[in-house]
């Protein structure tokens, strides 16, 4: 039998050891930390690791703690014994040892702005999930489902309902962070007599599956939230486009929705008003793109999901050249509660750029899987130590990817920035689905590129030509590489074809493509190299010979 | 999989399928999704059929089989080849890659002698690529039918293969 | 109406018109191969991206609305980089068997990638991915590996000919345009109109009888023969014969419309059983009883074959009375000329008996 060895991590300290800290003592530190977590028996609880480059100067060696985001500085190797014991065991913050918030400048300045509560008592999403039975609205209606709703339809206009979306500072949680409100308003000022709303629910980007989670957990949540949309921007008709793989959510939907009618929660005269709300649940049937809103409204109007030109966007010229509103599913949830409670109450959340909670899901090399909801700017470094339990086997962290397919690779060097909107569009990493696949020492980045250059190939639509030939001549390239037959001239054609990808193609499917190629080259440069130059994959993935042809075949697929 | 191979088979379902799922363009996706699943890929004589029965144009356009067609080749889980008894599904996206999925796709081509798309000649299995099917945190992922495995090393193959007739 | 600037150009365009359109209404030709004035916008090449004020990526102008004060710029530096990318990869997927193939060395995917300089030996893919001569059509010759999956044969097909019978399948870089559930064209229901060729703008789709027939010298612009609409078409000659029939979209009747024997039936033109001087029987010349089997045929000139016509006619009419005739006339000929032979039986001939084989 093989030792199990029970890793609960709950704690992550991080210690400044630059060169100016060093002088300062921060080895002692480091050390005095150490054995003194050691002695109390918190090895398998709290992870240890140092930071680089923190500024602030007078306040070093200073030592940041997670999940509060409590910084204490400057911290001397005496003061080691006294924040094991207090902080780490016993749960206090050292109110006297912290570092007032306007003094943290540069790189950590960002913490000023943190909420530090517990994630536990954070949940907004996922506040239902596991719970209540998902297939019970008793069960939703005990704990405060649909009165939202009726809170809207009785006491409020539809402008009100969207005034209280645009305090809450509710973004998309769909990948680009488009303001939830201002998106309602264009689309309820758009002039039309029949509107829709469309609940993305095509979840496919690969490691993101916590629209499932929501979906499977509380039905209720978006059924309310479509509803509530709908008489914000004066629809009366939506649909949900739930992805085909996603049986068990597509039944519970079904259910919650006949189930919603049945107390006149839908259909006609809603709660004896004259507002009136029909629902319909769209199954998808394999196809990655059809994620992306347009492709996704081709796809419920019986075409192939290619993806329109835009403008017009779906707010004006949507379902049936209709305006219509299409959000995503984590995006909804967030709707009952806000309007239940404030938009004030959801600002409390979060970081002032990125208000609110996000659902992540992290997997790959790390101890433990699954889906978490923390409120928006937890690091990365934060996510794999406290909620994936650090990595497995105790390997060394080399990259994550966010947002499934289309996010950005970030390496070491970046897993302090805060996960929210803004930071991450400073740090030219994009945050996409909330997908986080951490990978390890033993991952080569060509290989994980090649193998998301596959995907992208796969799932391109095919209507444009720089996602249809870009995506394949990519994918050719990277797998020369991966074969050693490569020469170096070919990492200026990849360059080439990313920023073609970028800029020219229809959709954010061919834009996206060229992300993790842009990111393999600007961070892991010498890792690629190797290959071409000293014929050598460093960590042993590669095959670097070539093992089957390089072109398939392609057959037309006329029988003559 | 209960409809019949024949033309009067082909007829049926197409019939059943439009008064299940409607005329409207929006039922097309549905339609074709309830064929498939009823034969495991879409026939193209059942096209035939389904075009006969819509008869009309639909939205503003006639359907021809043609656009039957091109639809099913664009969606992933519409199948225009007959499949096997038992359709196993690899994950091949990079969360079960990067867990040790590449092991477990060599071995799996290796145990089934098929690449993939492939139908082994008995009949027995086909062998399928897909992208993620949102069980990532139990990565490698590979599907059989309506069982899924999750964690699955080169080693556990020859077991889980071995549950099906 | 709508004003916007294009290259610094104030035009006024109705609303809805597309940048593309807009800038040609100004005289400022914008590179595509998709788009095409007869068939719904598509935006797939991307050849046509200019830029636009306010927007961070290049525009697919083909696709894009024109809006009120936008500003335009069609063609810069960037922007001639961006397309000769999109030239590349198109080529990257254009492979040429090297058969002659009637259109005098280019096409339009050849002529913009001459036009931005690029090295086609170098840019052109080095293998076929699909069998040549595809299709057993008579008269459409399939070479998929010049197809740019612009559609234009799928618009063409549905918009312009509304017969559905090209479509795309599958996805991604297996992208394809089949004929109808992957089937024959001819299964496809097609009518062999040659639409889907006229809009195609490499050559995948082409005219299978004048394959090998080299360039025309010239084009002869005429009305087609074949029935009363009088579709305007064009000769394309060569040595004094006919080896193609183009269409073109100026032609008031039909535009780029032909059906097949406009487009295809022109072989006549040169049959050796063609005729093209009068013959009569030559026992009607001799003025000698009908010999068996009616004898031999020799030519004639006009009059004498007319004058020996109308002697046979005015004999029947004088003898046999005048519903003892009939006259069927045609579609071939013009309105005036059924007009008059609509005299002819009435007031010459004096019956009713006319009809006409407009039945196409």
């Amino acid at each position: 039998m093989m030792e199990v060895k029970v890793i609960n991590k709950r704690a992550l300290v991080l210690v400044s050891d630059d060169s100016e800290s060093r002088r300062l003592g921060s080895q002692e530190l480091l050390q005095a930390l150490r054995t003194e977590i050691d002695r109390c028996g918190l090895a398998n609880e709290v992870d240890l690791n140092t930071i680089v480059d923190v500024g602030a100067k007078n306040l070093l060696p200073l030592v940041i703690i997670y999940p509060e985001a409590v910084v204490y500085g400057p911290v001397h190797p005496a003061d080691a014994g006294r924040i094991v014991k207090e902080h780490l065991s016993q749960g206090r913050v050292i109110e006297e040892m912290i570092v007032p918030k306007h003094q943290l400048t540069g790189r950590i300045a960002w913490l000023a702005a943190r909420s530090g509560a517990l994630p536990a008592a954070q949940r907004i999403v996922l506040e239902r999930a596991g719970r209540i039975d998902p297939e019970s609205i008793e069960d939703y209606i005990i704990y405060d489902g649909y009165q939202a709703l009726t809170k809207a339809l009785t006491q409020m206009t539809p402008a009100q309902v969207i005034e209280e979306l645009t305090i809450s500072g509710l973004q998309g949680r769909g990948g680009a962070g488009f303001p939830t409100g201002k998106k309602w308003e264009i689309v309820a000022s758009t002039s039309g007599s029949k509107k829709y709303v469309i609940c993305n629910a095509d979840e496919s980007e690969p490691g993101t599956y916590k629209d499932r989670v929501i979906l499977e957990s509380d039905p209720h949540s978006i059924v309310e939230a479509m509803a509530l949309a709908a008489y914000a921007i004066g629809a009366d008709e939506g649909f949900i486009y739930i992805r085909g793989e996603y049986q068990l959510a597509q039944q519970r939907f079904q259910k919650a929705i006949e189930q919603a009618q049945a107390l006149g929660l839908l259909g006609e005269h809603i709660l004896g008003t004259d507002f009136s709300f029909h629902l319909h649940i769209h199954s998808g049937a394999g196809a990655y793109v059809c994620g992306e809103e347009t492709a996704l409204i081709e796809s419920i109007e019986g075409k192939r999901g290619e993806p329109r030109s835009r403008p017009p966007y779906p707010t004006t010229h949507g379902l049936w050249g209709c305006p219509t509103l299409v959000n995503n599913v984590e995006t909804l949830a967030n709707v009952p509660p806000i309007l239940r409670r404030s938009g004030e109450w959801y600002k409390k959340f979060g970081t002032p750029s990125s208000p609110g909670t996000k659902v992540y899901t992290i997997f790959g090399n790390v101890n433990l899987t699954g889906v978490f909801e923390v409120p928006m700017g937890i690091t990365l470094r934060e996510a794999i130590s406290i909620y994936a339990k650090g990595m497995k086997n105790g390997a060394a962290f080399k990259l994550a990817q966010t947002g499934g397919s289309s996010g950005s690779l970030i390496p070491a060097s970046l897993q302090d920035t805060p996960l929210d909107f803004a930071a991450t569009r400073k740090a030219g990493v994009s945050l996409g689905s909330g997908a986080l696949l951490i990978a390890d020492e033993n991952t080569c980045v060509v290989d994980l590129v090649k193998v998301l250059l596959n995907f992208f190939r796969f799932e391109s639509c095919g209507k444009c030509t720089p996602c249809r030939i870009g995506t394949q001549r990519s994918y050719e390239i990277l797998t020369r590489i991966t074969q050693g037959q490569a020469e170096l001239d070919a990492l200026d054609e990849l360059l080439k074809l990313a920023d073609q990808m970028v800029r020219l193609s229809n959709c954010g499917l061919g834009q996206t493509a060229a992300v993790p190629i842009r990111d393999m080259l600007k961070h892991f440069r010498t890792e690629v190299e190797a290959h071409i130059q000293l014929g050598v994959c460093p960590t042993g993935v590669c095959p670097m010979r070539v093992e089957a042809p390089a072109a398939e075949e392609m057959q037309p697929l006329a029988s003559a | 999989m209960s409809a019949h191979t024949t033309d009067n088979g082909y007829k049926e379902m197409a019939r059943l399928a439009i008064e299940k799922h409607g005329t409207s363009p929006d039922a097309l996706i549905p339609i074709l999704l309830e064929v498939n699943q009823e034969y495991g890929y879409i026939p193209v004589k059942a096209l035939t059929e389904i075009k006969k029965h819509l008869n009309a144009p639909v939205g503003d356009r006639l359907i021809q089989e043609g656009h039957l067609f091109s639809l099913a080749s664009f969606y992933h889980m519409l199948s225009l080849k007959a499949r096997g008894r038992h359709i196993v599904l690899f994950c091949e996206s990079a969360p079960c890659h990067v867990t040790g999925g590449r092991a477990v796709w060599q071995a799996l081509q290796e145990q089934l002698s098929l690449s993939a798309g492939e139908t082994s000649p008995d009949g027995k299995w086909s062998l399928v690529t897909t992208s993620c099917l949102g069980a990532c945190g139990v990565g490698p992922v590979v599907v059989i039918d309506e069982d899924m495995y999750g964690n699955v090393t080169p080693e556990r193959l020859p077991e889980i293969l071995s549950r099906y007739e | 109406m709508i004003t916007l600037k294009i290259d610094g150009k104030t035009v006024e365009v109705p609303e809805n018109t597309t940048v593309l359109r807009a800038a040609e209404a100004a005289g400022i030709t914008i590179p595509t191969l998709c788009d095409h004035p007869d068939l719904t916008p598509y935006g797939g090449c991307r050849l046509c991206v200019v830029e636009v004020k306010g927007y961070r990526l290049p525009m697919a102008s083909c696709a894009l609305p024109v809006s009120q004060d936008m500003e335009v710029i069609t063609e810069n530096p960037a922007l001639a980089e961006a397309r000769r990318g999109i030239l590349e990869l198109l080529l990257s997927d254009y492979y040429d068997q090297g058969y002659e193939d009637g259109l005098g060395g280019s096409n339009e995917l050849l002529h913009w990638a001459e036009h931005y300089h690029i090295d086609l030996e170098q840019a052109m893919a080095k293998q076929p991915r699909y069998r040549v001569d595809s299709d057993p059509n008579p008269f459409v010759w399939v070479d998929m590996n010049k197809c740019i999956l612009c559609t234009r044969c799928i618009r063409a097909c549905a918009d312009v000919q509304g017969r559905f019978v090209w479509s795309l399948a599958a996805r991604g870089a297996h992208t394809q345009v089949v004929a109808g559930a992957g089937t024959t064209m001819l299964d496809a229901r097609c009518e062999s109109c040659g639409a889907c060729v006229a809009y195609c703008p490499t050559g995948a789709l082409n005219n299978k009888m004048s394959l090998h027939l080299g360039a025309a010298d010239r084009k002869v612009t005429t009305t087609c023969t074949y029935c009363g609409v009088g579709c305007q078409l064009e000769l394309n000659v060569k040595d004094d014969k006919v080896i193609r029939v183009t269409s073109n979209s100026d032609a008031a009747v039909n535009g780029m419309r032909l059906c097949v024997k406009g487009r295809y039936g022109y072989d006549f033109i040169h049959h050796p059983d063609r005729l093209t001087q009068p013959q009569v029987r030559k026992y009607l010349l001799d003025g000698t009883p009908r010999p068996p089997g009616r004898g031999e045929w020799v030519t004639v000139d006009w009059d004498t074959a007319l004058d020996l016509t109308a002697a046979k006619l005015s004999a029947c009419r004088d003898i046999y009375g005048s519903n003892s005739l009939g006259i069927l006339c045609s579609a071939k000929c013009l309105n005036e000329e059924n007009y008059l032979f609509n005299k002819f039986a009435r007031q010459v001939i004096g019956t009713n008996n006319i009809d006409h084989c407009a039945r196409l």
